[in-house]
């Protein structure tokens, strides 16, 4: 399964060496995280051929980071819910928040990172317009569960939307099936796309854990397509609304 | 300045690609110029394209610069349906993406499928309701959409 990534810059005077520091980089995490390439250093770590401390120090950041997000989600979010070494589910969010601080290293305040879905933007979309970000409906294609607007936003969705969406419980191992889908609204990307990973997880727990998190809004849908938002979603930059494409 | 990168998040095809668009290109896939440009489950007719059309035009030898090509992918047949992408490429850019055929063997398919063409749901999302820049979902992938744009991309020599 592929992942695209599609890049945004709205500033007229940052050209295409940037938008290029930028490919290059996603290809160099691709190629150094990547569980299905045999010979990337993720994969000769999982199979003990190399130690972290011959890795690259991004891979040690990584894992680090992976250590954190297990103990802030109660061990939902989890490189190792499927049993081997996999930190996938972190190293998307990160690099693609890691894309948008290249652009902005390069000039660029106003920028749009997209991932597969998983959003890192910053600045406006045009002067004294920010950006508008919807929200893919799991459960009904083309139509949108609401629209997230606002400056310097993350944005990631995790759900069943999609075939090869491999998300586990790592307490039981299953997938789980509580939840068509949840969007996570904050800051930074890294964090806002575990915490969605995880929340997916927890399925009907989800909610009030969202709800407890300062700095983060949600958006879940249910298995039978009923909708809850987090406590806030409508009081800040944010607003969400139920918008039809036809 | 938009740039659309396929990269290969853990996959085991060893399969980049770069394609780059134009800022307000056209809806990918709803464009008019094919009926099976049509999603199944999608309203795919052509609605007000925000700003800029550069790339509106369907396809026309005539009057299109001499570097415009339009380069047909190979049909890739998954276990879920058939996928067959059509794109039209200007020197090392690609102006425009649509599908050739779009099959589903089965319900479920047919629904991902309205998911499965990344850029197409991008696209025909941020076109249509005019107010959107971009699309947050769960990962929406598809291999057969990768392998037909890829070999469409090596018959244009773009690498």
């Amino acid at each position: 399964m592929g992942t695209v990534f599609s890049i945004d810059v709205r500033d007229p005077d940052v050209g295409e060496p940037a938008i290029d520091g930028v490919v290059q980089w996603l290809h160099w995490v691709d190629s150094t995280f990547s569980t299905y390439q045999p010979g990337s250093e993720i994969s000769r770590l999982a199979r003990g051929d190399i130690t972290v401390r011959e890795c690259d120090p991004q891979v040690r950041k990584i894992l680090d980071l992976c250590d954190d997000l297990d103990r802030a989600t109660s061990g939902y979010f989890s490189a190792y819910a499927t049993g081997v070494l996999d930190p996938s589910g972190v190293v998307k969010g990160w690099a693609i928040e890691q894309a948008s601080e290249l652009l902005r290293a390069a000039g660029s305040a106003n920028h749009c990172v997209n991932g597969g879905g998983d959003v890192q933007c910053a600045g406006e979309f045009e002067p004294g317009r920010p950006w508008r970000i919807g929200v893919a409906h799991p459960l009904e294609p083309a139509q949108l569960a609401g629209v997230v607007a606002g400056n310097d936003l993350a944005v990631a969705t995790s759900g069943t939307a999609a075939r090869g969406q491999h998300i586990v419980d790592p307490y039981t191992r299953r997938r789980p099936t509580a939840l068509a889908a949840v969007t996570v609204v904050g800051q930074h990307l890294t964090y806002v796309d575990a915490y969605a990973t995880a929340a997916f997880a927890m399925g009907d727990r989800a909610q009030s854990w969202l709800e407890g998190l300062p700095g983060y809004w949600a958006l879940g849908i249910t298995a039978d397509g009923a909708a809850w938002r987090t406590s806030g979603f409508a009081d800040t930059a944010i607003t969400p609304s139920a918008t039809s494409l036809r | 300045m938009k740039r659309i990168v396929l990269a290969f998040f853990g996959t085991s095809l060893g399969l980049v690609a770069l394609l780059s668009f134009k800022s307000h290109g056209h809806p990918v896939g709803a464009g008019a110029a094919l009926p099976s440009a049509a999603l199944p489950g999608t309203n795919a007719s052509p609605s007000t394209p925000r700003a800029s059309q550069s790339t509106s035009a369907p396809p026309n030898p005539s009057s299109t610069p001499a570097s415009r090509r339009t380069i047909v992918g190979d049909a890739i047949e998954t276990q879920y349906g058939v996928v067959q992408i059509k794109a039209t490429v200007s020197g090392n850019k690609i102006d425009q993406v649509s599908y050739v055929q779009l099959t589903a063997y089965d319900g479920r398919s047919q629904q991902i499928n309205s998911y499965a063409a990344p850029i197409l749901l991008q696209e025909t999302l941020s076109t249509q309701s005019a107010n959107i820049d971009t699309v947050s979902g769960a990962t929406y992938t598809s291999e057969g959409y990768i392998q037909s744009l890829q070999s469409a991309l090596d018959k244009a020599g773009i690498k």
